[in-house]
């Protein structure tokens, strides 16, 4: 059966054992998970920074080496030799034949005029005026224009690049058309996981590239708009209802911007996985902590329970000693007292005996002598009377009663019991009793316990010729209390035991004298009779026990 | 019977009264005081054979008593009584070298008994040392 004071017992200990033991072990956890979780994050954002930056590289690589071909053979050659379009085809075929990018070539003359061209598309474009076109009045004012890029007669995404050369004062520009697969090619390779993408856009968030998924070639990528982006730039966006991370890094000519998408899921992966194992962890610790911390506490109060309960039995079985030691030490007390006038009564009678056995027997001074004994042995009659009868009335009252008690009475009594035990130790017992206080109603027999007890320890604690004072007084300030006031010049008690000395056990007389339980018990009964028990005490010059008694208990 | 001394110390005044006059209508040297610095005081000045002391008395009681006599006077036989049925106050008493350990009540001819059995050892043992102290001086 567990007592509600058990139920609290194990509730705290339960309580503080988890505190202890789940608050770092929390904090812990949670550190990790979050310095782990930015860690990923650094290291994936940098990730895909770099892929975007490498991508870049290469396609400003690739469109750096196509400008430089074409600016090569346009200040190599003169515009007399290139509008010849059979040495144009020869040229366009050297320049094919390493880079198979290469759709078409054409010459321009400064009016806009297409003078001489090469390429599968001739009687479409020969003789075409550009003079009007957007990107003729650009390359005329920068000397070099890359296209964004469009779809040209045969429906292929393609770009155009064309550069400038000066013969005198007269401008001329060489055009060629490239096929934009193999910048696809390249962006494409930055497509990583299954669901990750990569494209060009250009300064109007139009696709120069295919998308994997989101969207088709100069349509409008279902993304974020990146166009203005300049420089390289990492962002986490929503995109389709899920969470994706994003790198945007500017090519500088044309002016496109190459955007990465991951998905964040698919990129962190590791980390979710590494979070799952923890947190699994994590609760499986939680779980091992509490089961342990309820089986410990659960057999720590059992065996608390245990001890407990023995500890009550062997209590039981101290006090039910002491009483029997209280009773032998009666026992013993009340056969010295008997025992003295029974060996005066016998020495009488023999000594009677012997005068009547004797020839002198009826002489006068015989006769005197038979009196006298007759005399001695009635004393000791009525001695031994006495004593057998403060027995009785000691029995009688072992039974909880209440009655109306003279306290005067019952103190004389008591230090009737314990003169002849004093007085044979050289100690006086001296009482002074007010005869004004009232009768109270208490338990008699209870309350003489008590005296008994404390007067027995002011005797034990005595030498030859100390002297043990009993007052009873009434204060008439507070007429429901009756004191009695026990002191004696005896040894007194150490401060540091004062405190102690009405604990259960505690005893500064040796084993086979006291148990420890007299203070005790009168603590207990003064407690139940509604009086309190008091002391002070100096050692070397006594001690003073006070009882306060309630005139109604 | 031979005549021996004897000397009762207890501190009721009755029994001592009495007891003496009857040791002395059986013939015995007795004496009696009525405590135990009374009895060490009368010791002083005569020796005594045997000697009664009761355990339980004010001032000096039997047991001190009794260490003190042992100290003065080593070969007086001390019979202890007591109305008192501790038995280590007994045990302490032949110890401290005490012929015998006696409960009262007693009758006087079992006290006689004792006295007279104390008596004899004390002869006896008298005897003995002369016989040491003679075994000594011859070479």
């Amino acid at each position: 059966m567990l007592t509600r004071h058990y139920q609290e017992l194990r509730l705290k200990m339960v309580i503080t054992t988890l505190c202890f033991a789940l608050i770092p072990l929390l904090a812990l956890g949670l550190t990790i998970y979050y310095q782990f979780t930015t860690a990923y994050e650094l290291r994936t954002i940098e990730a895909v920074r770099t892929m975007a930056q490498n991508r870049v590289n290469s396609v400003e690589l690739f469109l750096e080496e196509r400008i430089a071909q074409l600016v090569t053979v346009a200040n190599t050659h003169t515009y007399e030799q290139l509008r010849n379009e059979q040495y144009l085809q020869k040229v366009f075929k050297v320049m094919q034949h390493r880079s198979k990018s290469y759709i078409d070539l054409g010459v321009i003359d400064q009016n806009g005029d297409h003078i001489a061209y090469t390429g599968p598309h001739y009687s479409e474009l020969k003789g075409v005026n550009y003079g009007k076109e957007a990107w003729f009045q650009a390359v005329m004012a920068s000397s070099l224009y890359v296209s964004d890029v469009f779809l040209g007669f045969r429906k292929v995404p393609h770009f155009i690049i064309a550069v400038t050369n000066h013969e005198g004062n007269k401008t001329w520009i060489l055009r060629a058309t490239i096929n934009s697969d193999i910048i696809d090619n390249m962006v494409r390779r930055a497509q990583v996981g299954r669901k990750g993408d990569a494209f060009i856009i250009n300064r109007e968030n139009v696709l120069q590239t295919t998308p994997r998924f989101n969207g088709k070639v100069l349509g409008k990528p279902n993304a974020p708009n990146f166009s203005a982006v300049v420089d390289t730039i990492v962002e986490r966006a929503d995109s389709g209802g899920e969470e994706s991370l994003f790198a945007a890094s500017s090519i500088s000519n044309p002016r496109w911007v190459l955007v990465i998408k991951e998905d964040l899921r698919e990129a962190m992966a590791l980390l979710f996985r590494a979070r799952h194992v923890e947190v699994i962890i994590l609760l499986a610790g939680i779980g091992l902590v509490v089961a342990g911390t309820l089986i410990i506490t659960r057999s720590l109060t059992n065996e608390l329970m245990k001890v407990e309960t023995e500890r009550a039995k062997s209590d039981e079985l101290v006090v039910q000693s002491a009483k029997m030691a209280a009773l032998g030490k009666l026992a013993a007390g009340v056969a010295h007292e008997v025992n003295n006038p029974l060996q005066i009564i016998s020495e009488q009678a023999g000594w009677m005996k012997d005068i009547l056995e004797s020839d002198t027997a009826s002489s006068q001074e015989n006769q005197q002598e038979l009196k006298q004994c007759i005399r001695k042995i009635e004393r000791q009659v009525e001695r031994s009377r006495a004593i057998t009868h403060r027995l009785l009335g000691f029995g009688r009252r072992m039974e909880p009663t209440q009655e109306m008690v003279d306290v005067n009475g019952l103190v004389a009594e008591t230090v009737k019991f314990l003169e002849n035990e004093a007085h044979h130790r050289g100690i006086d017992i001296q009482d002074e009793l007010d005869q004004s206080i009232p009768k109270i109603t208490t338990d008699p027999s209870q309350l003489q316990q008590v005296l008994l007890n404390i007067m027995d320890n002011a005797i034990d604690a005595s030498g030859k010729g100390d002297v043990i004072k009993v007052v009873t007084s009434h204060n008439s300030e507070d007429p429901r209390v009756v004191t009695v006031r026990v002191s004696d010049q005896g040894i007194g008690i150490p401060k540091d035991k004062l405190n102690r000395i009405f604990d259960p056990f505690f005893t500064t007389k040796g084993p086979s004298e006291g148990t420890g339980l007299g203070l005790s018990i009168s603590y207990s009964i003064m407690e139940k009779l509604g009086g309190r028990i008091a002391v002070e005490s100096e050692e070397g010059m006594g001690t003073t026990f006070t009882l306060f008694i309630p005139t109604e208990s | 019977m031979e005549r021996f001394s004897v000397l009762i110390v207890d501190d009721e005044v009755d029994f001592t009264e009495t007891i003496v006059k009857r040791l002395k209508g059986r013939g015995l040297d007795a004496d009696g005081v009525n405590s135990g610095e009374e009895a060490l005081r009368l010791m002083e000045t005569r020796e005594y054979d045997v000697v009664v002391l009761d355990v339980k008395m004010p001032g000096l009681d039997g047991i001190e008593t009794l260490r003190e006599i042992k100290k003065r006077k080593p070969y007086t036989e001390v019979i202890m009584l007591t109305g008192h049925g501790s038995v280590e106050s007994g045990i302490k008493g032949l110890q401290l070298g005490a012929y015998n350990y006696i409960m009262k009540p007693v009758t006087l001819d079992e006290l006689m008994e004792h006295m007279t059995q104390a008596y004899e050892r004390r002869i006896i043992e008298a005897q003995r040392r002369e016989d040491a102290e003679r075994s000594e001086q011859r070479p």
